[in-house]
């Protein structure tokens, strides 16, 4: 087998490996407090009949390998089973239901905001460091460091205290529902998607910048430079081949941190995601709601990082040509 | 290869360790100075709170959500206590389960780092996998599911983030203590019979404490600031004790009436993180000798 | 075109007058080159020879316009063949650099870039500063590789960097550079990083293609036996300055200046050979691995006389390095056993009692790397004393004190760290380490191969010292033939994990020789100029005769 894909496969092998224990992390976090949670859910006012009625209907009362095959097989059927905001009710309402829009809404904002900072901080780190110790250098790295620093609910409502209440550019919250057109998406999502931006920008701008510097710190770099070639085309010609890895690195790891940071940013905008339905299953302790959150986060989680691991090792000319 | 010649090696002549302090000192950007003076600031907010703060932490003092004055600095917040004596507490409490989280952290996650760096084999790759798939999960989403778990509490707030955390510094010492280790030095001391103690506290920690104290510097601010996400989204610090996240959380209705009150815990949290970075930042470049 | 014209020799090529060099360290910038005059005519080679951080590299990377990041050129100029360099655009010097003015870097596996084939990298100057069309341009690359004796000249070219040899490597990037026919190439330390058999082929071929178009070439190298082949002139430097400077021959015969005889003079230390036959360790018949099938080691016989010095010698990967590693117990022997004093030596490490560990010390090559460099001189000496004798406080610093004026240092390194010492100081004191334990061996692995050769020398003289004092024994082990003749009283030649040859010093080095031996010794380069062209005469003569 050529070592390209023997290595690719291996490396999607790992990345299901780390998916599975992940999922059973994921749902043995439910099993520590199997006891108490009952009651902690329930409140002072329940019976032991009560309890034991609870435990049944989340499944308690069955072994927790069973319970773990069923989940996860409803889950790669899509099904994420029951909130327990309807327990006890006559309305059960599904999980999955219960995110598909929300996830959809994540997901806009995530895509706007990577469209947006993915290229402008590429461009802004490569400068960075074809600059280096230059004015521009400089001020974006005191700039990046403070944005970097500061709480991502900080520049939230800054933005949202001079755009939105000050200059009335854009509404204080960001509500969409499902009737929403994409255009009128796009205005309410703009302040979200600008605070995260502002944020992965910083981070990527400066991974950026270390990843080009060290890689111009290459010999064969210099040799390049004397071999007389324009550094226009030592750039193009000789950095950025050996450059994919590094940026698609980069790339993965702000992706995956945006992921993270839309959370808060969602909670500051009340923008109805996938993020905020996390909190609000949290406070309410809405275990498979939150769990199936978790799930989905950590998912995209691996599977960013999985996608640069497998960049890097599909342009890697050590692979690629095999002695 | 050539980038430093011999000759600029010149061989330095000794000097005290106050006295290398101060020439270090003197010469740092300013910057850095920016950063040691905020955090002297917040130190000494954080140490003094009582004798500081105007009024007591849950103190009612006033009307709600009172406008900035001479007697309330800050206003009142949503039950009438003093903004700005909260904030001072805030420092006390935000910064100083933020340090004890850190420094947990560190002691699970560094021990294990070397330990595992200097013995490898069969429990090297165990708790190596482990943290991997630790590593796969956002700190964020896996401390929010935990809480939901386990309910809102203090103490385990930081006994979550410091083992979640602990991943991430396990990795680092553990990287570092490699590059350590195949050192011949640390080869020599095997050969000399010395027993692991003597391995681990005179060969290797002298040489990775540098880096070490530069991610403390890193991790403080990253679990700083997650404890805040944590506290103003809601399930982090429970009130009434002062925490600049809750207050944020608590006070922001404020925002849509054009008053930028809530913005001040959030700027205490921002100038911490910059000052500690601005701190890092020139460390790493002198310890690293980087010179671009 | 004037091609003509510009071949013809005698004429001046390039003329650097006063050039002053600074480097910048912590942002503080010093000088590294103090004014250098340099002259080079057509066709004509000069050796630039000195230590490291004499400015070699930096001398002919300013040949080029070139300046690394960190350094500036402040003063002096810089002519080529007319054309002020210090005051040309960086276009025009973008236009000389690859087609008229050539580089051959050191390590020719970094300089080259990964992701491309050989021939697109060797063709790529002369296409982008259009002096051929490219199928031109590959044709006569296939045609320089040919010259340059790659194997599978033809298609050598379409394998990537990481595809072939480091000696192949080296006489690619030759032909990259010779690829625009250049005015003058610069060889910095071209052959520095090959062992010493693959190191013959590459100057034989280096020295012939440059002679082949009658280039001019600036040859930079720390090694005076190997720039005696390669050189019509040599300059030797020193600190940033010309120590003096002469037609190679000349130099070679008769230097004038003090500095340059004593870097001369290290190859004529030598010690007569003495035999024992109180043999203190035994290695007999010893296999070891770095696990199944990376065999290392294969059936490896090797006798240390006590009070005398064994030579281990062989190029990277005869597995001498891990010779030493068997006897320390670092790496088990899988077969075979180890005798100390007559005893079989426990084969791993931990099993060995405190006693035996203290009888084998060891010195690494590195002192950088085997001394810790947050400990001071008291606690890097005075450890093992306290360790293995049991001495401590002030009785534990006397004998520090006195273990440094046994290596020469005085007593007031003693609260000094590592960093604050030189080079050699540093080896020196991984000697008082060694000797603190008051041991029987003292494995010594390349001790001298990082050190400039007057530190050799001073570092081989006063291991000699002390093996008088104490009668300890050294297994030695070292790749540098030179060295082997200083010092040696026995000699074992290794050669993939196996033992060729073991014997005095005088019988080894002296013929009959077996085949990798006599390999081995012919191709260390002497310092005779003609040494590399008899040489290339017998081997030829010795090949024909076979056919």
């Amino acid at each position: 087998m050529h070592p390209v894909l023997r290595t690719v496969l291996q490396r999607l092998g790992l990345g299901l490996l780390t998916l599975f224990i992940v999922s059973i992390v994921i749902f043995m976090s439910l099993e520590l407090l199997p006891g108490g949670f009952a009651e902690a859910i329930l409140g002072q006012g329940a019976t032991p009949e009560t309890v034991a009625a609870f435990n049944k209907e989340i499944g308690l009362d069955r072994p927790a390998y069973v319970r773990y095959v069923e989940w996860i097989a409803g889950v790669v059927r899509g099904d994420f089973g029951s909130s327990y905001a309807g327990l006890g009710g006559s309305i059960k309402r599904s999980v999955t239901e219960m995110i598909a829009p929300r996830l959809y809404n994540t997901f806009f904002l995530a895509i706007v905001t990577a469209i947006f900072a993915v290229p402008l901080s590429l461009f802004l780190g490569v400068m960075a460091a074809l600059y280096r110790n230059s004015f521009y250098d400089r001020t974006v790295n005191a700039v990046t460091l403070t944005t970097i620093a500061a709480p991502e609910f900080f520049i939230a409502y800054i933005l949202m205290f001079i755009f939105a209440v000050k200059l009335r550019w854009f509404y204080p919250t960001s509500t969409v529902s499902e009737s929403t057109g994409f255009v009128e998406h796009l205005y309410r999502a703009a302040l979200p998607a600008i605070t995260l931006t502002l944020v992965i920008v910083a981070h990527m701008m400066r991974m950026t910048r270390a990843a080009i510097i060290n890689l111009l710190a290459s010999p064969y770099i210099e040799m390049a430079q004397l071999k007389g070639i324009p550094n226009r085309e030592v750039i193009m010609k000789h950095a950025l081949p050996n450059a994919w890895a590094p940026i698609a690195t980069v790339i993965a790891f702000n992706l995956a941190y945006l992921v993270v940071g839309v959370v808060v940013v969602e909670v500051v905008f009340v923008y109805p995601g996938i993020g905020q339905l996390m909190v609000d299953s949290v406070s309410s302790r809405d275990m498979p709601v939150v769990q199936a959150c978790a799930l989905i986060f950590a998912a995209t989680y691996i599977l960013l990082n999985l996608s640069a691991d497998i960049v890097s090792i599909i342009t890697n000319p050590r692979l690629l040509h095999p002695k | 290869m050539t980038s430093q010649p011999a000759d600029l090696r010149v061989i330095r002549a000794r000097r005290s360790f106050s006295e290398n302090a101060w020439r270090t000192l003197k010469t740092a950007p300013f910057t850095a100075w920016l950063g040691m003076i905020i955090i002297l600031v917040y130190a000494i907010a954080a140490l003094f709170a009582p004798w500081i703060a105007p009024f007591g932490e849950s103190e009612i003092v006033g009307k709600q959500y009172l406008p900035p004055s001479a007697e309330f600095w800050f206003g009142t917040d949503q039950i009438g206590r003093d903004m700005f004596s909260r904030v001072i507490y805030g420092a006390r409490n935000t910064i100083g389960i933020a340090l004890a989280t850190t420094l947990l952290s560190f002691i699970i996650g560094g021990t294990l780092g070397v330990l595992t760096a200097l013995k490898r084999g069969w429990l090297d790759q165990t708790i190596s996998r482990i943290v991997d798939a630790f590593l796969a999960i956002p700190v964020l989403i896996f401390a929010l599911m935990l809480l939901a778990v386990f309910g809102k509490s203090v103490l385990l707030l930081i006994l979550i983030l410091a083992l979640l955390d602990s991943t991430r510094v396990f990795r680092l010492a553990r990287a570092t203590a490699l590059n350590v280790v195949v050192m011949d030095y640390v080869e020599s001391a095997r050969l000399r019979g010395e027993g692991t103690g003597w391995i681990i506290f005179k060969e290797i920690l002298p040489n990775i404490l540098p880096p070490m104290i530069t991610e403390f510097g890193l991790r403080f601010c990253f679990v700083f600031l997650t404890i805040s996400a944590l506290s103003f989204l809601g399930v982090g610090i429970q009130p009434p004790t002062a925490d600049w996240g809750s207050m944020v959380a608590e006070s922001k209705t404020l925002i849509t009436f054009g008053r930028a009150q809530p913005l001040i815990p959030a700027a205490c949290i921002a100038i911490l993180t910059v000052g500690v970075n601005f701190v890092v930042d020139w460390f790493l470049h002198k310890t690293s000798g980087l010179r671009e | 075109m004037s091609t003509e014209k510009k071949r013809v020799k005698g004429e001046v090529l390039l003329e650097i007058r006063g050039l002053k060099i600074e480097g910048s360290s912590d942002g503080v910038w010093h000088p590294i080159v103090k004014g250098v005059d340099l002259t080079l005519r057509r066709g004509e080679v000069l050796g630039l020879i000195g230590e490291s951080g004499a400015g070699k590299s930096t001398i002919g990377l300013a040949a080029m316009g070139f300046a690394r990041p960190g350094c500036r050129i402040v003063d002096g100029s810089i002519v080529f063949d007319g054309i002020d360099l210090r005051a040309a655009s960086d276009e025009a010097l973008r236009e000389l650099r690859g087609s008229r003015i050539a580089y051959v870097a050191q390590s020719a596996a970094a300089s080259f870039n990964p992701a491309h084939r050989l021939i697109e990298q060797t063709v790529e100057t002369a296409v982008r500063h259009g002096i051929k069309s490219r199928a031109d341009a590959e044709a006569d690359a296939r045609d320089l590789y040919k010259r340059l004796q790659l194997p599978k000249p033809d298609t050598i070219g379409d394998r990537y960097p990481h595809q072939v040899s480091g000696g192949q490597l080296q006489r690619a990037m030759t032909a990259m550079a010779m690829s625009c026919r250049p005015d003058l190439i610069i060889f910095d330390e071209p052959t520095t990083a090959l062992d010493v058999t693959t190191q013959v082929e590459v100057l034989a071929a280096m020295r012939d293609i440059v002679e082949q178009f009658n280039t001019a070439a600036i040859y930079i190298t720390h090694d005076l036996a190997v720039v005696a082949q390669m050189a019509h002139r040599i300059m030797v430097l020193r600190h940033g300055k010309e120590v003096e400077q002469a037609p190679t021959r000349e130099m070679l015969k008769e230097p004038k200046e003090d500095y340059t005889k004593t870097l001369w003079a290290v190859r004529k230390l030598g010690k007569p050979e003495s035999i024992s036959d109180d043999i203190v360790l035994r290695v007999h018949e010893v296999d070891a691995s770095y696990g199944p099938g990376m065999k290392v080691l294969d059936n490896v016989t090797v006798q240390l006389p006590r009070g005398r010095t064994v030579a281990v010698v062989g190029e990277s990967g005869s597995g001498k390095s891990t010779l030493a590693r068997a006897i320390t117990g670092l790496l088990p022997p899988t077969k075979g056993e180890i005798y100390f004093n007559g005893k079989p030596l426990p084969r791993a490490l931990k099993d060995r009692d405190k006693d035996t560990l203290r009888r084998i010390q060891m010195i690494y090559q590195s002192a950088d790397t085997s001394l810790n460099p947050r400990q001071t001189i008291r606690d890097l000496i005075g450890r093992p004393i306290e360790f293995y004798l049991g001495l401590k406080g002030a009785e534990c610093d006397r004998r520090v004190v006195k273990l440094l004026e046994a290596i020469e240092l005085s007593e007031h390194y003693i609260d000094r760290l590592p960093g604050e010492l030189s080079g050699g100081q540093k080896q020196r004191i991984s000697i008082a380490r060694a000797l603190a334990a008051e041991p029987e061996i003292i494995i010594c692995d390349e001790v001298t191969s990082a050190l400039d050769q007057i530190v050799q020398e001073e570092i081989l003289t006063l291991l000699m010292r002390l093996q008088k004092e104490t009668n300890v024994s050294y297994l030695f082990i070292t790749h540098d033939i030179a060295t082997v003749r200083a010092i040696s009283d026995e000699i074992v030649v290794m050669h993939q994990g196996k033992v060729v040859q073991q014997g005095p010093k005088t019988k080894v080095l002296n013929p009959p020789y077996p085949a990798y031996t006599e390999l081995l010794l012919s191709s260390v380069p002497e310092m005779d100029p003609d040494w590399l062209t008899r040489l290339l005469e017998k081997r030829a003569a010795k090949s024909r005769e076979k056919a």
